[in-house]
């Protein structure tokens, strides 16, 4: 007992930068629920449009957050494990949305998914589809720019996951798709469930890409933030009102799954 | 790890919402400012200007700079409303020029500009991109189309948010035409309006008809009945606490001299 107290004490010199760190990260949080409008809380709420951002917002994190899981899970274990050459070149490429500034990001999705462009053209013609100013294109928007903080935390998960329980796997007779279910996937699941925590924050607070690829209309394409940047030109107090609104239920959200879900991930 | 996790989506909130704040110029105007005895105008002269002025704006500041070689002039382009919420905040300005006059109200209203001036007007137009996908044409029969007989039924039309000026007066001349449930996209400037009209993203978009000057012949532009006459005013304010008030003044002077008029009607600006 006495040993493990400690093992957590913090040495003097992590102490302070910890305390600023801890302070730069929550004043503007502060400033943000001192300055709210308290008064207006429920007419700003129930103003037209608030829920229906709100909801589309959650909405289209989760389905971004789907997507991201289905394709990202996958790649970083081709990332992490496969001795494939060309395999850094390939990680470089695939954190590429992370440097890029989303807006950068928004317009290159235009070039691609565009009525004009490579691949829109041709599902313009051929199926009559067209992605721009679609709540699918939200979705999309948002998980260019979330999927690499899926695939980073999960390689890293991989790579610090002891595969030598992989090799045993294997030579108990486990095929490799089994192996990478029943041993590998357990294994790394709290690093997926913070992966994936981390790309449903990153896309419910998706701007960028969004504003660009998408458009901004209210119930298809107008996010949470999108409805925040425009109020703030208008009404400060309503922009501050929406802000903590969004914070309000994504605090909710994470609290609540925590305990089902990010709880094993604690305690692993 | 589980704290940092929680606390990300405040950070990206938060970074949302401040972003505005990050456009101001940090820096203080240059200190001493132009003293009254001398005729030479000195220091920084710091200009808050609405987006659609980017260019007529940094033409008419080198002038400036150039008939008084101790003055440097800055700007700090964006939508007016984006400024004038800067401007409330105290960011350190001189001068403010405004796409419409509720912006600039917005300051006056709080004492916060001396006296303004209008200086320039503007029109929409309807922006079509080169290839016009939706097959835009002017109605037979000649004279000028109202904005209903050119917009086809099923267009994809881009126009600005309604919370900026150019957004205000779109839905304004949209209302008017029964055509209010014809947009696709609200942008959050005419700026970028335009850029979908160029990308070709949009089948069409309302812009000023000063963007149309200023893209060079990269989209086709009809006028409108509703919209060619000039219908937006441009106010320009000195600001009650502006760190530079002689060069401001100097500016504004400019801006209503023969000289600065004619560079606005050459960018396609009308007279106030």
């Amino acid at each position: 007992m006495s040993r493990t107290r400690e093992g957590t004490r913090v040495p003097a010199p992590l102490l302070i930068p910890a305390a600023i760190g801890v302070l730069f990260l929550t004043l503007p949080l502060a400033g943000l629920l001192i300055r709210t409008p308290w008064s207006q809380l429920g007419t700003q709420l129930t103003a037209p449009g608030v829920g229906q951002a709100l909801r589309l917002s959650l909405v289209s994190a989760t389905l971004a957050t789907g997507l991201s899981l289905l394709l990202g899970v996958p790649l970083a274990w081709v990332l992490a494990r496969s001795r494939a050459r060309g395999r850094t070149v390939l990680r470089a490429l695939v954190t590429v949305p992370l440097m890029l500034p989303p807006v950068v990001g928004g317009v290159a999705l235009f070039l691609v998914l565009g009525r004009q462009g490579i691949v829109g053209s041709w599902l313009d013609q051929a199926f009559g589809l067209t992605i721009p100013f679609t709540t699918t294109a939200v979705v999309i928007a948002e998980t260019f720019v979330a999927m690499p903080f899926l695939v980073i935390s999960v390689e890293g998960a991989l790579r610090a996951a002891d595969a030598r329980f992989e090799d045993v796997a294997a030579t108990l007779g486990a095929g490799r798709w089994t192996t990478f279910r029943r041993v590998t996937l357990p294994l790394v699941a709290p690093g997926i469930a913070a992966g994936a925590v981390l790309c449903w924050a990153r896309a419910l607070g998706e701007f960028g890409a969004t504003i660009t690829f998408a458009g901004n209309f209210p119930g298809t394409t107008q996010t949470m933030p999108l409805s925040v940047y425009l109020a703030l030109q208008r009404d400060p107090d309503a922009a501050i009102v929406l802000s903590v609104l969004l914070l309000g239920v994504s605090l909710a959200t994470l609290l609540l799954l925590r305990d089902r879900w990010l709880g094993r991930a604690g305690t692993a | 790890m589980r704290v940092p996790v929680l606390l990300l989506p405040l950070l990206l909130a938060l970074s949302a919402c401040t972003a505005q704040d990050a456009d101001a110029p940090p820096e203080e105007a240059a200190a001493g400012s132009a003293a009254p005895a001398a005729d030479e105008l000195s220091g920084t002269l710091t200009v808050f200007a609405a987006a659609s002025l980017t260019d007529v704006f940094t033409a008419l500041g080198e002038e400036l700079e150039a008939q008084h070689p101790r003055l440097e002039v800055e700007f700090n382009f964006a939508g007016s409303s984006a400024l004038a919420g800067q401007i409330a905040q105290g960011a350190p300005a001189d001068v403010f020029a405004s796409a419409d006059e509720v912006q600039m109200d917005r300051l006056t209203g709080e004492a916060l500009v001396e006296s303004t001036d209008v200086f320039a007007q503007n029109a929409m137009m309807l922006a079509v991109p080169v290839e016009n996908p939706a097959g835009i044409a002017l109605p037979g029969g000649g004279g000028v189309p109202t904005l209903a007989t050119l917009l086809p039924d099923d267009v994809t039309m881009a126009v600005c948010a309604p919370e900026v000026p150019c957004g205000a007066l779109s839905a304004q001349l949209l209302e008017a035409a029964g055509l209010a449930d014809v947009p696709d996209t609200y942008e959050e400037d005419v700026r970028a309006v335009l850029t979908k009209v160029q990308l070709g993203e949009v089948d069409a978009g309302l812009v000023y008809v000063t963007d149309v000057r200023a893209s060079g012949g990269s989209v086709l532009a009809f006028g409108f009945r509703e919209g060619i006459a000039p219908r937006n005013a441009y106010p320009v304010g000195v600001l009650e606490d502006a760190p530079n008030p002689a060069a401001a003044r100097a500016f504004t002077d400019l801006l209503l001299s023969e000289e600065g008029q004619r560079v606005l009607t050459d960018a396609g600006f009308f007279e106030p």
